[in-house]
């Protein structure tokens, strides 16, 4: 006769090897996760060592508030990053003015009105334009966006704002539209069902009852494709061109932060200049940057969240 | 076993007899879901200034049948429908009424309180607004007169501006019935409204519906028989879609004419 199941398990040697095992996999698991922390804080770290050596030449103040970017000038080198912010604004404006109406209207459509079987069809499809590559996007708005524009308006040169912002804004529709939808959706059905037995319409229930619902999820969702949109590179790499310039013109050859940094990657700026160490300048501004709209999405979803 | 039902003063049944208009006619109502026939050959007249109840067992359509009645069971995808329904003489199902109209004139409680994610104040007075009326004034008037109404006023007066899930289920119920009193509506259906409510709560939304029937209609869906006999005027026994049996409440409960009215109210099933 064999033993009792009990006195199978006492005997198994399978049970220390389980306490083993449950000692170890937490480190292990902790040391996987701790990479990707360690990685964040070194690029962190680099950045501040870095611009902390390019403020040693260039005074704090002249570089924040300055309005002249002339790095590559011999004679009078001049680092004021506002031409390069305003750069970024431009293309970032735009963006939001294309992106915004349209991702939240495709959130309100497949969240309210499209059938099931429209909304799986769509959906993937409109977070496949979230997986076109970037430079693909550059392209488009170099060679089909800007001489569309450029027919319908002369003035616009071949290089400006305008085109690389209506692209950087076609791709963060998806991102808002996606997140938006998304939002919404988590708006329970008895909430609409409340409205709709009051003699609301449709777009009445959405407009009045599930936007403000979600707003939260909403406006997190535009805080996080605007700070996509500034840090967006290689649309403007490609279309915007590399001009810094502090004014209004939206027409015309502009640079961003992101398009500076690249141009002197691939340029030849040897080790140890200041025009090398401007990169990590501008690259920490932008990290605040992104970093300050990522708070703010996190401040705004909180804030904002109605209570259901 | 019948007579633990308290039974209502006499006055009531018998004053309700002559003068009183049908708010509502079911003339044969078949609905299905897909294949699934829900309604069966529904025929029933209903009162205006009276309370109606629908019982009957889980599944036996009474949900169904309050729905079709401002026709919000149509938020189901492959519902059909045939017979009619006269509202104050006019088929619900005609294709000129709107159906926004109808809402309009009949007002509904849900099962589990659904106020909007806005303040108390909004909530009630998100009806008026999206019926145009705009004049801050009377908004106030009326957001006032309809808490009052659901007699909750006292409870929430300092704090309209706040967040109407920030009270508890039952006041939130009866928020839910003054959102529903602000449009001043002709009929108030109610579906299952104390089921997801305390004890006390229920009762305060029983007395308030027996003090809402002097200005309105009332259709109440209840699985709760005693909620029933103590606050409706007529009762409706619904089984497997179909009415088994629809006559003065105190006559459903003391003398029943169909033997399956009397095993459900004896809770011999259900």
């Amino acid at each position: 006769m064999r033993p009792s199941v009990q006195d199978m398990i006492a005997q198994s040697k399978g049970k220390k090897n389980k306490q083993m095992i449950e000692k170890i996999i937490p480190i292990i698991l902790f040391l996987i996760a701790s990479v990707s922390v360690l990685t964040s804080i070194g690029i962190v770290m680099t950045l501040i060592v870095e611009t902390v050596t390019f403020f040693t030449r260039v005074p704090f103040l002249d570089f924040i508030f300055g309005t002249t970017w002339l790095p590559f000038s011999n004679k009078e080198a001049q680092f004021g990053i506002l031409p390069l912010i305003v750069g970024t604004l431009k293309v970032t404006l735009i963006a939001v003015i294309v992106a915004v109406p349209i991702g939240i209207s495709a959130a309100i459509y497949l969240s309210e009105y499209a059938s099931e079987n429209i909304r799986r069809v769509v959906k993937p499809i409109l977070e496949v334009l979230a997986g076109v590559p970037t430079i693909v996007y550059g392209f488009f708005a170099l060679t089909f966006v800007t001489p569309v524009l450029q027919a319908m308006f002369p003035e616009i040169k071949i290089f400006n704002a305008i085109s690389p912002g209506i692209v950087v804004g076609i791709m963060i529709i998806p991102m808002i539209a996606s997140l938006s939808e998304d939002a919404m959706s988590s708006v329970p059905k008895s909430i609409r069902e409340g409205a709709l037995a009051m003699g609301s319409t449709k777009f009445e229930v959405a407009w009045k009852i599930t936007v403000p619902a979600a707003l939260s999820g909403i406006i997190a969702s535009v805080v996080l494709a605007v700070s996509r949109a500034i840090g967006e590179t290689m649309i403007v790499s490609l279309a915007a061109g590399s001009t810094p310039r502090f004014d209004g013109d939206f027409t015309g050859s502009i640079q961003t932060m992101t398009a500076y940094i690249v141009q002197v990657s691939k340029g030849d700026a040897g080790y140890g200049t200041t025009i090398y160490y401007s990169i990590y300048a501008v690259g920490f501004t932008l990290f605040v940057f992104t970093m300050a709209m990522n708070i703010l999405a996190g401040y705004v979803s909180k804030r904002f969240r109605e209570e259901y | 076993m019948t007579t633990i039902i308290t039974k209502k003063p006499i006055i009531e049944t018998v004053s309700n007899q002559p003068s009183k208009k049908a708010v509502y006619e079911t003339k044969q109502l078949n609905l299905w879901y897909g294949s699934n026939h829900a309604l069966k050959n529904i025929d029933l007249e209903i009162m205006e200034n009276e309370v109606t109840a629908i019982i009957g067992p889980s599944g036996c359509g009474k949900s169904t049948y309050i729905k079709t009645l401002n026709r919000m069971v149509e938020l189901v995808t492959s519902v059909k429908t045939s017979g009619e329904i006269l509202y104050r003489g006019r088929n619900i199902f005609d294709q000129d009424y709107g159906v926004e109209e109808l809402r309009t004139r009949v007002g509904m409680v849900f099962q589990k309180p659904n106020p909007f994610p806005k303040s108390i104040y909004d909530n009630v007075a998100y009806g008026p607004r999206i019926h145009g009326i705009k004049n801050k004034k009377i908004l106030d008037e009326i957001v006032e007169k309809s808490l009052r109404g659901a007699a909750i006023w006292d409870e929430v007066k300092d704090r309209l501006n706040e967040n109407a899930y920030s009270i508890s289920g039952g006041q939130q119920q009866r928020i839910c019935i003054a959102r529903a009193l602000a449009i001043e509506p002709d009929v108030i259906l109610m579906d299952e409204p104390t089921s997801a409510l305390d004890p006390i709560s229920t009762l305060k939304v029983e007395e308030l519906v027996q003090e809402l029937k002097k200005d309105y209609s009332i259709i109440i869906v209840t699985h709760n028989m005693q909620q029933a006999a103590r606050i409706s005027d007529k009762t409706a026994f619904f089984l497997n879609g179909e009415v088994v049996e629809f006559d003065h409440t105190d006559t459903i409960f003391s003398n029943p004419s169909d033997k399956r009215t009397e095993d459900y109210i004896s809770g011999r099933f259900g």
